[in-house]
């Protein structure tokens, strides 16, 4: 029987404002089957987006939602978690979002592993506002700030995710539904900051000036640039060029989660335990 | 009623107030000269279940105190000029949304970094209008120990009731004065808790922004079964994005008639010796105690002056202002600041010929600067 997605929309809120094509419809359908799957209760889940495409997803699904400024979901959501640590927390966020604007919530997100889910659905440009330059605009390609090509240098999102600590991090495209609900589910049931890129299709704002103006172009070239994980591994530096994993690419179940060791900060303000040394971390400093 | 003394200073006040006050969440980043209220608050809430965090900047601050208070909690951070200047796009989130939260800003010497460790009133302004856009900011002023606890509290209590951050300004000198206070007890802070309206009905019949043209949000604690939508653009009763023309419209209106129309709710100042004064000085904050001197020399040396002091900064007093300057010629504003409140006590008197003393080398005014000037006019 097809899934129904009814009971997790907004349905008088359709159709998105999303192009025809994009691929953002694919993970807010992917999001939905994985809460299903999860059996967690619509009122248990906040829903926190930025500005962008993505910063939408927040009103199509039918949870607790917040449309924040832009770059700001990574803060708020620390806010919301840390005042119902019970409850699941999950950023939508763009690159420009997540990377540019909201750089530095993304790292102290993940330094202080706070649990709660992070996508990050990365088009490579600011697909809302035109075709500027965003931090994984690869470099070469024509964007509305940079007419004879981009010059700045690209960011990896699981890269900066995993240098700065969080404890799961895992890559796929939309190209894969079921893999990427998968890693969603694997994402929001982690205990820790969980960074989930998706990569998604642009062809309106990435693809018009990039030889990719239609859907099928711009997802075969995304194509073109994800090996899997394992693959990866096994190629040399060269072959790595300009690739990017996909899969889980990080997943540390031992790490100190930020809730659980305020709530020992609490006993111990409370005379219940003793103050926090250094023993008491999971990982020996 | 029961009152108690207590020896402490502005900043340790304001967080205890917090705490008693039933805050529940602090969010924020070190800014001198207002430091000690994270220092205090850290210490405090943890040991009632509560959580403060330090964040990595300022916007964090202010965006996480945000999230906790759509969940539910009443909610604190604390700053000087700085970051209030990084925090403005996000209390404009709060004005828009109708979050209620509470905003201290311990003054220090501006524009910029400043004079990071000296007094200053330079934030007049930009407490009425701290981001973009149109809304009624409700500011209170602190012009003693006692009040940076009083007016702590009535801060969260009027940011519940009007669903708005409430920014409650020290400045560098009351921050960090020390010395007694008289503060009611904490049993009657707690009585005098006034939390915010909630619907209890059934979920579909919740429309968290249909609430009239004149009063704010109802909005629910999130998790609760009633999911609805938060966002700083423009919204319909839902909370959902529109562009729709009257309800842009009327929800601008709104968040301005909120207050505007309920302003008696929130208004509060202090007369000073001024039943048969002659000269009104207006002041508030620090500079308010340095006035109360000066008139006391004044009056000794048989010079009635009085003094006009706005705990309610925003809305200002207005009528109360006109009522005295109809009928005072001699008006002076003392501040540190070059007349920030002077405009604004020319617009409520509506005269071109209110004195000025201002100060903005990060010094204190001393009561003599004060006398000098009162003799000059």
């Amino acid at each position: 029987m097809a899934f129904n997605y009814d009971k997790y929309l907004r349905l008088e809120k359709m159709p998105t404002l999303w192009c025809w094509g994009c691929g953002d419809g694919v993970i807010l359908k992917a999001f939905v089957r994985a809460i299903e799957k999860m059996g967690i209760s619509q009122n248990d889940v906040c829903v926190i987006s930025g500005i962008g495409c993505s910063g939408r997803f927040s009103s199509y699904v039918d949870f607790n939602t917040i449309h924040t400024t832009h770059g700001r979901t990574v803060a708020y959501a620390t806010g919301v978690k840390l005042a119902r640590p019970d409850k699941l927390v999950v950023c939508v966020a763009g690159d420009g979002d997540a990377l540019a604007i909201g750089g530095n919530h993304t790292i102290h997100g993940c330094r202080r592993n706070i649990d709660m889910t992070m996508i990050v659905i990365n088009n490579f440009i600011y697909g809302l506002t035109n075709s500027q330059t965003s931090p994984t605009t690869p470099k070469g390609m024509w964007t509305v700030t940079q007419k004879a090509g981009n010059i700045d240098p690209t960011f990896d999102t699981c890269d900066l995710a995993i240098a700065a600590g969080a404890s799961f991090v895992a890559r796929e495209s939309m190209l894969d539904p079921k893999k990427l609900e998968k890693m969603l589910i694997k994402a929001m049931e982690h205990k820790g900051f969980s960074m989930a890129e998706v990569l998604s299709n642009c062809h309106i704002n990435l693809g018009r000036k990039n030889k990719m103006v239609s859907a099928m172009e711009n997802l075969e070239w995304i194509d073109s640039i994800t090996v899997s994980k394992k693959k990866y591994d096994a190629m040399t530096p060269e072959e790595q060029l300009n690739l990017l994993p996909t899969g889980i690419l990080k997943q540390d179940t031992e790490a100190d989660e930020y809730c659980d060791m305020y709530a020992e900060i609490q006993k111990a303000q409370q005379g219940l335990r003793k103050p926090i040394s250094q023993d008491d971390f999971a990982k020996k400093i | 009623m029961a009152t108690r003394e207590v020896i402490s200073t502005g900043n340790e006040l304001a967080a205890i107030a917090a705490v008693d006050a039933g805050c529940k969440f602090f969010g924020g980043y070190p800014l001198t000269p207002s430091s000690e209220v994270m220092h205090v608050i850290s210490d405090l809430l943890p040991k009632k279940g509560g959580v403060a965090i330090q964040m990595e900047d300022e916007i964090g601050g202010i965006c996480c105190v945000i999230g906790a208070a759509m969940a539910g909690d009443r909610a604190l951070t604390a700053t000087s000029g700085p970051g209030m200047s990084l925090k403005a796009e996000n209390l404009g989130l709060a004005q828009m949304a109708e979050v209620p939260l509470v905003c201290v800003n311990v003054m220090r010497g501006g524009p910029s970094t400043g004079l990071p460790t000296r007094v200053s009133q330079g934030d007049i302004l930009q407490s009425k209008n701290p981001s973009h856009g149109d809304y009624k900011s409700i500011t209170l002023c602190a012009g003693s120990l006692a009040e940076c606890y009083t007016e702590v509290v009535r801060a969260f209590n009027i940011a519940d009731r009007f669903m708005q951050p409430v920014i409650v300004l020290l400045d560098e000198t009351i921050g960090h004065m020390h010395g007694k206070a008289e503060l009611p007890s904490v049993e009657e802070v707690e009585a005098g808790i006034v939390p915010r309206k909630r619907f209890d009905g059934a979920p579909e019949d919740y429309f968290p922004y249909d609430c009239g043209p004149t009063e704010p949000a109802v909005l629910n604690p999130m998790f609760e079964g009633y999911r609805y939508h938060f966002t700083g653009l423009h919204h319909d009763k839902n909370g959902f994005p529109t562009e729709e023309i009257e309800t842009c419209r009327k929800l601008i209106q709104r968040l301005e008639d909120k207050v505007e129309v309920h302003k008696d709710e929130v208004e509060s100042y202090e007369e000073f010796m001024m039943d048969d004064a002659e000269i009104m000085i207006v002041a508030y904050g620090s500079v308010s105690l340095a006035a109360k001197e000066s008139i006391r020399h004044l009056r000794k040396e048989g010079i009635k002056a009085g003094l006009f002091r706005p705990i309610t900064i925003w809305p200002s007093p207005a009528e109360k202002i006109k009522e005295h300057t109809d009928k005072i010629e001699k008006v002076l504003v003392v501040e540190l600041n070059i007349g920030q409140y002077h405009s604004e006590i020319q617009r409520a008197a509506a005269r071109l010929d209110i004195e000025g003393l201002f100060k903005v080398n990060g010094r204190p005014i001393s009561p003599y600067e004060i006398v000098n000037k009162v003799k000059e006019l």
